[in-house]
């Protein structure tokens, strides 16, 4: 009979350990809502690194949990916000970082947009002059032949609407 | 046996296919009808046989065969109905299925009533279409069947995972699917149009409408996985820019952008190059999402490795259909003429304007979702890229396109006139800026970003309606004249409205919602009293209750407001009894356009529970904006005059006519 309470005791706590708990808890909640907005917005920035792409301050996993509860400590120990994704960094590299940092093995991570907006302006721009210093001999329109002439009657008295 | 009926159509799908692949394309190269001739009837027995298949594997769902390995793994004798047949694309195998489905669908479709479309084009699209279709079933047969039989059957299934049984979940896929593989159609016409060398303002208008019912269904689906995500994950994020969801915002950023090039091609005959190439990318992306999702490359570069046969599938057909293409696009496109010009003011130069942002927003998705899964093969370093750097790059791009969109429908074709185009935008305008200094007022100046963004929300709605406005003239013309004018005008011109409309009614709802957001977080005993947002919720206590496949912890709160009760929420934390696994059901109560959310966390012993409340202002808005968007598109796919060949409507509309600027 004991045996089969240390069963349930055993397989209570197991579920216990898989219940969804909140992503903040209340218990994590520091007392000064300064404090507490800063932990807030660190923990937007930094990953849960055993979830899909969910940052500490959404997620449920343990592993988040205990992120947000070192975050709040080194908050109340007095750190700088970066002083506190420093050491972030240091322990788990830079996989922790929602937003990576720029260097150069992320240059092209934070250019490409940038370089394909910029890009495609300059091509627009060089199309746009080739077009219009060619444009004065479009000026010349090639006259339709006489299929082509046919055709569009046909068509204008379809497409009427 | 229903199995085996299922596996083997599967096959002689495949072998038709090639046919499909064959003979049609070739009789529209030699101009020969007969091979021709092939192309709609066996577009419709692809349809039938593949069909055939997909209602095989889901009758072996509701009858619970669990001799077939899919059913075993995915489904579980209690379930209800629903879910038992929802859980047939719940699971690889069945949405490989259903991926091919659709597109046999599509094929179908334009066989049975593209009639309007020249034979040639015709058989080369459904010819294209079916490389795709021989690509994927093989992929089906050889690496993802679905029909597997076990020797020795198990009593009971592994149930499907918990947080897919759900009826968002039933209808996302689908939804989401048919606009992702409804792009196909598209590619297969811009393939097609390549082999033959063709490429008219006609081809555009049979390609706007295909391409729109697939960017319809696209939207629908993408918010819909939005909505599913806000109230199921438990914690009421909305997007997470997690690459599954990019995966599906990517092809609808290029589809956006080709729906608007389309219409530069339809009207002008202008941009063809560009629209084929376009028309390839979106389609590719779709295919990209596919590998993405489908390979386990995203979880981690070594579930790839766990399972390589299928993901190295993929990413053969995909280099195959992408390279193909582009290749075939590089040989043909310089050939085509150029068409109709136009000065940088104009509609034709805003539509250039939309393309090009929406094309840079896409490669910061792009980037952002492929480029950590880039550096982690070249160099083995791990980096995340999440919603900070979305934001960042994505924000900034998206701004001065919305900004844009009120003069794009107001200006005229060829060349516009900008001040012309502003004076019809200064009532849009001034109520912009008065709702922007109302939100200042109300508000404060602590918070900048916010009620500039809902100046912007406000714009873009306002102004979508200033094209209307214009064409009738009301105070020229007087009342009647002019809702004649307005009942006359064409389906498109309210499409475009409308679904700008939309786009300005979602921005309104992210921005409220994001920057308004407030949230309780405590832990609370029998009766305890919470306050949020001039609401107060009492926690009545939990109980225990028991459903069909699962038991649940159902905590009951009472709101009040104003001290008068006016709703009970019942929050709960199931857990599934098959897989022992518990999920968080939120419990959401919608008041107008806001919503109050309430998720349960931890419990503490004593009847104490851990319970997280938000108020979320006006947050529905940003779904509701994504339906209006996909009911303008459907009005615009109304639109008579996309359907060549339709018969006229008697009453000729003169008002329109002169209305309409010059063309």
């Amino acid at each position: 009979m004991r045996r089969l309470r240390t069963l349930a005791a055993a397989f209570g706590m197991l579920l216990a350990s898989l219940a969804p708990a909140l992503a903040v808890a209340p218990d994590e909640v520091l007392k000064d809502p300064v404090l507490e907005a800063r932990a807030r917005d660190l923990s937007a920035h930094l990953r849960c690194m055993v979830c899909q792409n969910q940052s500490i301050d959404d997620s449920d996993a343990p592993l988040a949990k205990d992120l947000r509860i070192l975050v709040r400590e080194r908050l109340v120990a007095g750190d700088s916000d970066e002083e506190v994704v420093d050491y972030l960094v240091s322990r788990y590299g830079e996989f922790v970082l929602l937003k990576p940092r720029f260097a150069w093995h992320t240059a092209i991570l934070w250019f490409a947009p940038l370089v394909a907006l910029l890009g495609g302006l300059a091509g627009l721009f060089l199309a746009i002059r080739k077009r219009s210093t060619r444009s004065g001999d479009a000026v010349r329109e090639v006259p339709l032949t006489e299929e082509e002439e046919a055709r569009l009657i046909e068509l204008l008295d379809k497409g009427k609407s | 046996m229903i199995v085996e009926l299922g596996h083997f159509a599967l096959v002689l799908a495949l072998v038709l296919s090639l046919v499909q692949s064959v003979l049609p394309v070739t009789g529209a190269l030699k101009g020969d009808a007969r091979l021709m001739a092939v192309a709609p009837p066996v577009s419709v027995m692809l349809f039938l046989l593949v069909g055939l298949s997909f209602v095989a594997l889901t009758v072996s769902y509701v009858t619970s065969d669990f001799s077939v390995l899919n059913v075993v793994e995915n489904s579980h004798s209690t379930k209800p109905l629903i879910y038992k047949i929802s859980g047939v694309w719940g699971n690889h195998e069945g949405s490989v299925l259903l991926w091919v489905l659709i597109l046999v669908f599509f094929g179908a479709l334009v066989g049975t009533f593209g009639s309007n479309i020249p034979a040639p084009l015709r058989s080369a699209t459904l010819s294209v279409q079916s490389w795709i279709t021989a690509g994927f079933l093989l992929f089906i047969l050889a690496t993802s069947n679905p029909f597997t039989r076990l020797a020795r059957p198990p009593i009971e299934g592994n149930d499907l995972n918990p947080i897919l049984q759900d009826i968002g979940l039933a209808i996302h896929p689908p939804l989401l699917y048919v606009g992702y593989v409804g792009f196909s159609i598209t590619f297969s016409f811009a393939v097609a149009a390549l082999l033959l060398g063709r490429i008219d303002a006609a081809w555009a208008r049979w390609v706007r409408p295909w391409t729109l019912l697939a960017w319809v269904f696209l939207t629908l689906g993408i918010s819909m996985g939005s909505y599913w995500a806000y109230y199921e994950l438990g914690w009421g994020g909305w997007w997470f820019w997690d690459p599954v969801e990019n995966a599906s915002l990517m092809p609808w950023l290029a589809g956006t952008a080709l729906l608007h090039s389309a219409l530069v091609m339809e009207k002008r005959e202008a941009l063809k190059v560009w629209t084929i190439l376009l028309a390839i990318f979106t389609f590719s992306l779709s295919l990209l999402g596919t590998f993405l999702v489908r390979s386990g490359v995203l979880t981690s570069v070594h579930a790839f490795a766990t399972d390589p046969a299928r993901g190295i599938f993929i990413l053969v057909l995909l280099c195959l259909f992408i390279g193909g293409s582009l290749t075939l696009y590089a040989w043909r496109a310089p050939m085509l003429k150029q068409g109709g010009l136009f000065a940088p003011i104009s509609r034709e130069g805003s539509l250039v304007l939309n393309n090009l942002f929406l094309t840079a927003a896409t490669v910061a998705v792009f980037v952002g979702t492929l480029y950590p899964l880039a550096l982690d093969i070249v160099t083995g370093e791990k980096i995340s890229v999440g919603a900070p750097f979305f934001n960042l790059t994505f924000g900034p791009i998206l701004v001065p396109l919305l900004i844009a969109i009120p003069f794009g429908p107001v200006l005229a074709w060829k060349r516009g006139d900008l001040l012309a185009a502003s004076q019809r935008l200064y009532a849009a305008f001034g109520i912009s800026l008065l709702a922007c200094l109302f939100c200042f007022w109300l508000w404060g100046m602590q918070r900048v970003l916010a009620p500039l963004g809902v100046g912007l929300a406000v714009w873009v709605m306002i102004g979508a309606s200033a094209e209307i406005l214009g064409r009738i003239r009301v105070r020229e013309v007087g009342a009647a004249r002019a809702f004649s004018r307005l009942t006359g005008l064409p389906g498109s011109t309210w499409g475009t409205a409308i679904a700008h409309f939309g786009v300005g009614v979602t921005l309104l709802g992210i921005v409220t919602a994001s920057a308004f957001q407030t949230e309780q977080i405590r832990t609370m005993k029998p009766k305890d009293l919470v306050s949020l947002a001039g609401f107060e919720l009492t926690f009545e206590g939990a109980v225990p209750r028991k459903g069909p496949n699962y038991t649940e912890e159902v905590a009951h709160f009472t709101v009040r407001q104003g001290g008068v009760e006016i709703a009970r929420l019942d929050p709960s934390k199931r857990v599934y009894t098959a897989r022992q696994m518990p999920t968080t059901e939120a419990a959401i109560l919608t008041l107008g356009v806001s919503q109050l959310y309430l998720s349960l966390g931890e419990s503490r012993g004593d009847g104490a529970v851990d319970v997280r409340v938000y108020y979320k202002p006006l947050i529905t808005l940003i779904w509701i904006g994504c339906v209006i968007m996909a009911f303008g598109g459907l009005v615009s796919i109304a639109d008579r005059r996309l359907r060549v060949g339709a018969p006229k409507p008697a009453r000729k509309s003169k008002a329109v006519a002169a209305a309409q600027p010059a063309e």
